[in-house]
């Protein structure tokens, strides 16, 4: 019993830990009044970056902030585009992710004699307690130490935005950057930092997929994840702690189909896979309902207009 | 008169542009620091745009500026923020779901240590500058949670937080109560013994006489004078803002009601945030007259259209047309009961912007005949529709059909609203603030159509928080207060004063209820 | 003056500039990596024209894309993202294989009863995106995101069931044969086909060895069928209010939440007849377990987003982003590029094209400048 508690704890936090980075990221952009739709592509071009370098360099905390600079370049481009350049935010994130995918997968090729795949690296991201110190039933919950990141990160990003003059800004820049810009904030910078930021945390968690869950790139390797994360920004109403909760309760309904997918239940295991699709959907009907987006998100903003 | 360092501001010979249109033909002006300096016009004279231009917000084309003698660049509100200049701007400028103490220290945050927020240290800051100009706000209060007077505190506490000297008040008192007023002209008199210089911004006589020491009259783009303001009268003020070639009163018979067409009985509607808005309110209106609503904005005349056009729901109380019952409908309903609506908002209730004028036009009508025929619709009687409204409401530019609506001026879109909710032959027209936004001729055009429909034998009913355009254009005035109708009375047989009182939540008799 | 500017202001000028962007971007990146871009470009509209065969290819692979790009493109015009396309293809490629495999009726029968049954799945799957927005107000790329997923497991579940598994594979059965849609299907299998087709070598290239059916007649039809509903009909007068300002279609009478549901209904139906339509038309006629997904729906995004939401337009961004892919897939073999570049390129103009939406606004402005100098 305890086991297959601890189980489902470990797996949790694996689970959700690249949608953690990947959610608090989107939050930051669109916090900001910058709609990231294109979160999925830049954890495409972290989770290839992040392990390509580790394997050159041999060493994963290399690749893991590599990982991050990929994604905020990459995320330049869309901060570009829907800034600067007042073009359609959605469109631009579509973009970015095709963009991403398509990098990703060409570096690849490039640099591993037209592989999709990269070799697994040797070193992945250390777990909390070493590697192999810990055994038995408490094997499960030594988890990656990308989880305790992501956990890190949630706190000072809910520190930041609640208790810092920045968090304060950003948050003015996406409900009314009109009144920001009257008191000198520079809103074209502060979305600029907000959107390059957000692409680091992508990075980050494209790489905590490829450096601490598995050990490698492939295609398949980022499938969804950064979608999911886009919902759980929605879903956590914009706010650190809400996005942390909803993807831990998406990696929760995860670790769940895999505990009773291991069983002898007589559900077909993809049935059970449905569970955490189906639950979101559930659990929206019932509680969220209307979620209000920050006022000026997805808004190019005009200068004198207002 | 020479520039000179005990003169807060002086501007010299400013003319600012507008593609064709001169907003500002050399214009002059002289503020004594210390004194309260009123800027009198009409709505487009061209008063706000000259105090744009002192706080950086449009470059004039011509012309200087001078702060205590000094020539100075503004070219943009930061530089006039960091002269002292502060500016509260008609519509506010806050961020809705923060605190009154987040939006005060925005950009300017009291921090300790790396950019930590210090609340404490704010909120003793804050509380000095309340305490100092009697300017009462919680500061923990959400701005989405504080009344309309209370959120123009805040603008100005912003502003003085700011450190400044020179505080610019543009139209302060349009959106507030008379209590609200009689308490802000006590802050801008604690204020000005405080040193600080206030300009306001305003086209009411009686609040001028109230609180400002000068004034300076501005008609139609050029400067008209300065005066003392102790040593006119109210009526010399009104004579120099309008000029004798323009006279705003509307030219009209006496009204010739027939039967009760619309009746609304013990009408409870509740606001967004699930509080009774209107409440038990009564009002009937006969055919061939206009009633209209004079009230401060939100005493309930939003939720009050919102009940009659069915956009909410009403909790209880009957909304009747023709004797038949209409509220809890739909809009559709309300529309096919012979009711147009000409909305406050043209841009996001009034209009589709990305549809043409002729789309615009039929946009209650397209599934009828002959704009829809077989469910397919018919362009050519959409157009032609079009072109025949467009000529008889001289809709510019000419031939404009084909053109995104969009792209027309704000005058030319409302005549659009009004030509298609006109042609509907309604039995009942509402109004809602329709000469909005627009410049004296449109507004004209916007009451003798009223008047016209009225002549017809429509009923209208016509909501305004301008209360000269009540009075001006009704034949019957309901005065709104707290959500419900207090008094109605006939044109003519009360004054403005008394109508004014009521709009505050006094009785008729002088005395506060 | 005029005329240039009138030019840039077209929406086709855009489109054309974002393709160049594409195109000059990854001759770029191919020089940057050691290749040659000429011999690159050659390689892919070789792969495209250099055969009637090629040519063929391209405008089968191009009809679902086109499909679910009218989706993405009508959903648009109603204000609604459509991102969910992807779910709705699989729901009509699901519904089409479940029904083509339990029914066997005469082709003039069969063929209606299957591929609307892919119509009705996916118009559902569309519906309860539109009914969750109407009645609950969730956004509809949330919900979206979540039933992609569930079509995606469901699919699997289908494929692995008894009924329909296919033993020792990792599909369902082929389903019959009366629901092919391929065009002269019998015929070109007889001998007397066959004989002919070996005296016409084109027509062999074309007919024979590849899947050509009646899918993009399907396309061409849906597009203008739609083209017609948004633009001429009262309905999509209504549809179009909608998506342009909620508020003024609400205040004007019409009901915004039904026409969100009509609009999902029919964005999902649409991209459900695409599944429907590669079921019965292209092999292998049935569905398979899905490691990821096919992103049929999530290309239609970018069809529909090259062709600036025309539904028309989707025919020709369809068979430009068909083509490329199709084109591009020899770059690997013929020079060892990497094919995804072709990926990188599409990416690339669905960029420019969100950036080239200034360029009218910057033609506005040329105008503009042009007059302060004439003065």
């Amino acid at each position: 019993m305890l086991d297959n508690l601890f189980l489902l704890i470990g797996i949790t936090l694996m689970y959700s830990t690249p949608l953690i980075f990947g959610g608090l990221g989107g939050m930051v952009s669109e916090r900001s009044g910058v709609v990231n739709i294109g979160i999925e592509g830049m954890m495409t071009v972290g989770a290839a970056t992040g392990v390509s370098v580790a394997y050159f360099t041999g060493n994963p905390w290399f690749g893991f902030l590599c990982a991050g600079l990929a994604g905020g370049l990459i995320a330049l481009l869309h901060a570009i585009a829907s800034i600067t350049f007042k073009a359609d935010q959605t469109i631009s994130g579509i973009a970015i992710n095709l963009m991403g995918s398509g990098i990703s997968l060409f570096m690849c090729r490039l640099l591993f004699d037209g592989a999709t795949h990269t070799p697994a690296v040797e070193r992945k991201i250390p777990k909390l307690f070493g590697d192999t110190r810990i055994t038995g039933v408490a094997k499960n919950l030594n988890v990656d130490l990308t989880v305790i990141f992501a956990l890190v990160l949630a706190v000072v990003l809910w520190f930041v935005f609640y208790k810092t003059k920045w968090g304060l800004r950003i948050r003015a820049v996406g409900e009314h950057p009109a009144a920001a810009d009257t008191l000198g904030i520079n809103v074209a910078l502060t979305r600029y930092v907000c959107v390059v930021i957000s692409g680091v945390l992508a990075g980050f968690g494209g790489a905590s997929v490829t450096l601490a869950i598995i050990s490698q790139f492939s295609p398949t390797a980022i499938s969804g994840q950064g979608f999911i994360a886009l919902a759980a920004v929605i879903f956590g109403k914009w706010t650190p702690h809400g996005v942390y909760g909803a993807c831990l309760l998406f990696g929760f309904a995860q670790a769940l189909t895999i505990i009773l997918g291991g069983g002898n239940f007589a559900v077909p295991s993809q049935i059970l896979s449905m569970l955490p699709y189906v639950l979101t959907i559930i659990i929206l009907i019932l509680f969220v309902g209307r979620s209000v987006a920050p006022k000026a998100s997805g808004v190019a903003y005009e200068k004198g207009a207002r | 008169m020479d520039i000179k360092k005990d003169y807060a501001v002086q501007m010299r010979a400013i003319t600012k542009k507008f593609g064709s249109f001169t907003a500002l033909d050399q214009v002059d002006i002289d503020i004594k620091k210390g004194s309260i300096h009123a800027i009198l016009g009409e709505n487009g004279a061209g008063k706000s745009t000259l105090m744009n231009v002192l706080y950086g917000l449009y470059q004039a084309e011509e012309g200087e500026i001078y702060l205590e003698g000094e020539k100075v660049n503004i070219k943009n509100p930061n530089i006039a923020i960091s002269h002292g200049i502060g500016m509260v701007h008609q519509h506010f400028m806050l961020v809705d779901n923060f605190t009154v103490t987040q939006n005060i220290i925005l950009g300017n945050e009291v921090v300790s240590g790396a950019g930590v927020l210090n609340m404490t240290k704010a909120h003793e800051q804050i509380k000095d500058i309340v305490k100092k100009y009697g300017l009462e706000v919680d500061p923990d209060a959400k701005i989405e949670d504080i009344s309309v007077g209370m959120q123009q505190r805040v603008e100005i506490l912003k502003a003085l937080y700011r450190g400044a000297e020179v505080l610019i008040l543009d139209e302060p008192t349009a959106v507030l109560t008379p209590q609200e007023i009689s308490e802000l002209i006590k802050i801008m008199h604690n204020l000005a013994k405080d040193g600080k210089t206030i300009i306001i911004i305003t086209h009411k006589l009686k609040e001028i006489k109230e609180s400002a020491d000068v004034c300076t009259i501005i008609r139609r783009g050029k400067y008209i004078d300065t005066v003392t303001v102790s040593e006119v009268s109210e009526e010399d003020l009104a004579e120099m803002m309008v000029g004798h070639a323009v006279k705003l009163v509307v030219d009209k018979t006496e009204a010739d009601p027939k039967e009760v067409i619309f009746e609304i009985k013990d009408l409870v509607v509740q606001n967004e945030r699930k509080l009774d808005a209107v409440k038990n309110l009564n009002l009937k209106i006969r055919k061939g007259e206009i009633v209209g609503i004079a009230g401060i904005d939100g005493n309930g005349q939003k939720e009050l259209i919102e009940a009659i056009t069915c956009l909410t729901k009403s909790k209880s109380g009957t909304i009747k047309i023709n004797g038949k019952e209409i509220q809890n409908t739909t809009p559709r309903n309300v529309i096919n009961h012979k009711v147009a609506t000409i909305h406050e908002d043209r841009q996001k209730r009034g209009l589709v912007l990305n549809f043409t004028v002729a789309e615009n036009m039929i946009i209650e009508n397209y599934g009828k005949e002959p704009y829809s025929k077989k469910g397919f619709l018919n362009k050519k009687a959409m157009y032609e529709n079009a072109k025949g409204l467009i000529k008889d409401y001289d809709i510019r530019p000419d031939n404009c059909e084909g053109l995104l609506v969009r792209g027309l001026s704000g005058g030319n879109q409302q005549k659009v609203i009004i030509a298609r909710e006109v042609t509907n032959e309604p039995d009942l027209l509402i109004a809602v603030q329709p000469t909005r936004g627009l410049d004296v001729g449109a507004i004209e055009y916007v009451h003798k159509t009223l008047i016209r429909e009225r002549d017809k034998g429509k009923a209208i009913l016509l909501v305004s928080f301008e209360l000269d355009e009540v009075m001006n254009v009704s034949d019957t005035v309901a005065v709104i207060y707290d959500g419900t109708i207090v008094e109605t009375f006939k044109q003519g047989t009360v004054d403005e004063n008394t109508i004014g009182l009521l709009m505050a939540g006094g009785a008729a008799d002088g005395k506060n209820s | 003056m005029e005329k240039i500017v009138n030019l840039l202001k077209k929406q086709i000028t855009s489109t054309i500039i974002a393709i160049l962007c594409g195109f000059i971007v990854v001759a770029i990146l191919l020089t940057l990596t050691g290749y040659s871009p000429f011999e690159a470009f050659g390689i892919l509209f070789n792969g495209i024209f250099s055969k009637p065969k090629y040519i063929s290819q391209v405008i089968i692979k191009a009809t679902p894309i086109i499909l679910t790009g009218i989706s993405v493109a009508f959903a648009f015009k109603v204000g609604l993202f459509n991102i969910g396309a992807e779910g709705q293809y699989i729901m009509g490629t699901i519904a089409a294989t479940v029904a083509g495999i339990l029914f066997d009726f005469p082709p003039v029968l069969q063929i209606p009863v299957v591929v609307l049954s892919g119509v009705c799945a996916g118009g559902i799957y569309g519906a309860i995106v539109g009914f969750l927005k109407a009645k609950y107000g969730i956004h509809e790329v949330i919900t979206s995101i979540m039933l992609n997923w569930i079509a995606f497991y469901l699919g699997n579940f289908v494929v692995n069931t008894q009924r329909f598994h296919q033993p020792d594979s990792t599909g369902t059965y082929i389903i019959n044969e009366s629901g092919f849609t391929m065009f002269l299907y019998g015929w070109k299998r007889s001998e007397e086909g066959k004989a002919f087709l070996m005296e016409h070598p084109v027509l062999l290239d074309v007919i024979l060895k590849t899947d050509v059916n009646f899918g993009i007649v399907f396309a061409i039809i849906v597009a203008v069928a739609v083209a017609i509903l948004l633009k001429k009909t009262t309905k999509g007068y209504e549809l179009r209010s909608v998506g342009f300002n909620k508020d003024a279609a609400e205040f004007a009478g019409i009901d915004v939440k039904k026409n969100i549901l009509h609009a999902m209904l029919i964005a999902g139906a649409v991209a459900g007849l695409a599944g429907a339509l590669t079921i019965t038309g292209m092999s292998p006629h049935k569905i398979s377990t899905m490691g990821t997904f096919e992103n049929y729906g999530f290309n239609g995004m970018s069809v529909a987003l090259i062709a600036g939401s025309s539904p028309i337009g989707c025919i020709f961004a369809g068979l430009l982003f068909a083509g490329l892919l199709y084109g591009g897939g020899s770059l690997q073999s013929a020079i060892g590029a990497p094919s995804e570049i072709i990926n990188i390129m599409i990416g690339t103009i669905v960029f420019f094209v969100a950036l080239t939406k200034i360029v009218p606004v910057l033609a506005d402005k040329l105008v503009k400048r042009g007059e302060k100098h004439a003065r």
